[in-house]
């Protein structure tokens, strides 16, 4: 088996051209990785401008309204920019700048990752071009705008659905056009290798914190972690430290869009099969000949057609489970948390949400679940007020 | 072994591309069997994807249209099993590697055996992943090509060596698409080709005019045009198999 492989799972599936990149940012990263200086200075990045450790939130009256397992909420919507995606670009972006690259090009789905990219950009003086589906560019203005203040050019995608997964074919190809000075900041646990791991390791600080946040608050580990899961870069850093207690259930949800019966849908695992694409192999929506299918789901951020190789890994040994939201269910949940705890989580987190609000009053009282919350809702308002049937423009 | 040979015996080959269903079957064949008579001396089929990520703007245009036309794996086999009726012209598919492992490999070489395809191109199995095909390839006599890109730097004789068919040079960084100057260093790759290789070699990516076609067949085997010919193709409408014939004519020619 080639590198990079969980299971059958990963490899490194892209053009000639972009072999030797791939090679030279897997090189640096093993030299990095363990390098006691680069950890320094990426620890100093994460508290001192990333603001972590993000807090273990106890949702108290979340628990009492739901009446079963203790939930606590893990703050990732609290981090510098607004999401988890700043773990994992504040690594690559420093990696990038050891490696001597001035340019920094990523996709972008909700933006998320669009805005950490830039913000780490303008932090490390650095050229940045955000690839970004025209779709989303409409459904998420005000991150578009976000990225330009922060000095970035975004591209709107306009070829085949002009989602995210046409982000990252535009952003691949525009790295085969320009390599030499310049790194493409994947931003999801997808991809060829090594990307799946490098995102990975930077962002399991997640479960590092949670682990030793519930040990600290409750001296005994969650019963279990939920997260949502598009490429799945934060439900891999919710669960990847938790993978060898094997009495914490990890439970990635994904979006159905319409529901996983309708072709709206983005739930991969329910809905997809194994297949090659974008670097790896993995679990895709895709039709009989292997045409990648146009998914839906009101989350740009989950909008699309595979999951990373570790994810497809875990489902495949049955170490992790993963569940389908709709939109609807999510929305709900959005709205439900806003209201419970003043807390408006990004509709992509809101599909954890929606499940902890199922599983937890199944769960006895003395039990506890870990939802992370990868991102801020505020972004999200005026399409969720549409959703609603109001007419708001930001 | 693939007749693939025969392309390069004694003569620079010109290779054209064509995407398949793009805008119909029909048109391909004829465009197919015209640009044969006019001088190809083998033919590169693309099979279309959704995702063609290593495509630019006119060949993804191409593949879209194919797909909106309902065209799918099955149809092309068949057309390419009535265009063997009518030549013998070595065939390479091009497509992605998920268009294969979708199928199943064992099933789509099989199949690729039995219509008289020559070998097979996926610009997205590099190198370390060619495991994944490659004894289907070897067990149905289907060459699988082997690309080398301008960054390939150490690479080159790692993959020359074990290279099948042909060897497709990529000329310059970045996707398909015409270019008005290729500033790649190309001789010096292709001396380390020569150096390893058992095939010959052809270039591809930017090539349009007959100029840039005679200067790149000099210093290879052959040269690959594609967007080129499929930009040609949607401005002629039903003159397009003529038109193609014309421009492989006066390409071959220079």
């Amino acid at each position: 088996m080639t590198k990079g492989r969980f299971g059958i799972h990963g490899g490194q599936y892209i053009p000639e051209t972009l072999m030797n990149a791939v090679n030279e940012l897997e090189e640096a990263y093993n030299k990095y990785k363990d390098d006691p200086d680069f950890q320094k200075e990426l620890a100093e990045l994460f508290n001192e401008y990333a603001g972590r450790p993000s807090r273990l939130y106890y949702a108290k009256r979340m628990t009492e309204d739901l009446g079963g397992a203790k939930v606590y909420l893990k703050r990732e919507d609290l981090n510098h920019t607004g999401a988890h995606k700043i773990n994992n670009v504040l690594g690559q972006a420093l990696l990038a700048k050891k490696m001597g690259k001035t340019r920094l090009i990523a996709e972008t789905g909700a933006g998320q990752h669009g805005v950490a990219t830039a913000t780490a950009a303008a932090l490390f003086g650095m050229e940045c071009v955000v690839f970004m589906g025209k779709e989303d560019t409409e459904r998420q203005a005000l991150n578009v705008y976000r990225m330009k203040l922060l000095g970035a050019d975004v591209v709107p995608v306009t070829t085949g659905t002009a989602t995210l997964k046409d982000a990252v074919s535009e952003t691949m190809r525009e790295w085969t056009r320009r390599i030499e000075d310049t790194h493409y900041c994947l931003g999801s646990a997808m991809g060829p290798h090594p990307f799946p791991t490098i995102v990975r390791d930077f962002q399991s600080v997640i479960s590092k914190e949670i682990k030793e946040q519930m040990l600290e608050k409750e001296g005994k580990l969650p019963d279990a972690v939920l997260a949502c899961v598009g490429g799945g870069s934060n439900a891999i850093g919710t669960f990847y430290n938790f993978i060898e207690d094997r009495d914490v259930k990890l439970i990635g949800c994904e979006a159905a869009g319409r529901g996983v019966d309708t072709f709206e849908t983005a739930a991969t695992i329910a809905t997809g099969r194994e297949g090659i694409f974008h670097g790896m192999k993995s679990y895709f929506c895709q039709n009989e000949y292997g045409q990648i299918a146009p998914v839906y789901s009101i989350s740009a951020g989950l909008d699309y057609p595979g999951i990373g190789p570790e994810h497809a890994y875990l489902h495949d040994t049955g170490r992790a489970q993963y569940v389908a939201i709709t939109d609807d269910e999510a929305v709900e949940a959005f709205e439900y948390l806003a209201k419970t705890e003043g807390i408006i989580p990004a509709i992509e987190s809101a599909h954890a949400v929606a499940y902890a609000r199922v599983l937890a009053p199944k769960m006895r009282k003395d039990q506890t679940i870990v939802v992370t919350l990868s991102g801020r809702g505020d972004k999200d308002c005026a399409a969720i007020a549409r959703y609603r049937g109001e007419d708001i423009h930001e | 072994m693939s007749k693939i040979y025969k392309a390069f015996e004694n003569k620079k080959a010109f290779i054209p591309f064509i995407t398949c269903g793009d805008p119909d079957l029909d048109t391909t064949k004829k465009c197919v069997l015209e640009m044969i008579k006019n001088g190809a001396d083998l033919v590169e089929l693309g099979i279309p994807f959704s995702d063609p990520t290593a495509e630019g703007p006119v060949i993804q245009g191409a593949n879209e249209r194919a797909l909106k036309g309902g065209v799918t794996t099955d149809k092309v086999f068949a057309m390419v099993k009535e265009l063997r009726k009518e030549t013998d012209t070595p065939f390479v598919f091009m497509t992605y590697a998920n268009v294969v492992y979708s199928y199943g490999a064992e099933k789509f070489l099989t199949a690729c055996e039995e219509i008289g395809i020559d070998g097979i191109i996926l610009p997205d199995l590099p190198y370390e992943e060619k495991e994944e095909f490659l004894p289907y390839c070897k067990k149905h006599g289907v060459d699988l090509i082997s690309m080398i890109a301008p960054t390939s730097s150490d690479r080159i004789a790692m993959i020359a060596k074990e290279a099948e068919g042909f060897i497709y040079v990529v000329s310059s960084l970045g996707v398909t698409g015409t270019r008005s100057e290729i500033t790649t260093d190309l001789a010096s790759i292709i001396k380390v080709i020569r150096e390893n290789a058992k095939v010959p070699c052809a270039i591809g990516f930017g090539i349009s005019t007959p100029e840039q076609a005679a200067k790149m067949a000099a210093l290879s085997d052959g040269a690959i045009v594609g967007s080129a010919i499929i930009r040609l193709l949607e401005e002629s409408g039903p003159a397009a198999p003529e038109k193609l014939g014309e421009y492989v004519k006066s390409m071959k020619s220079a």
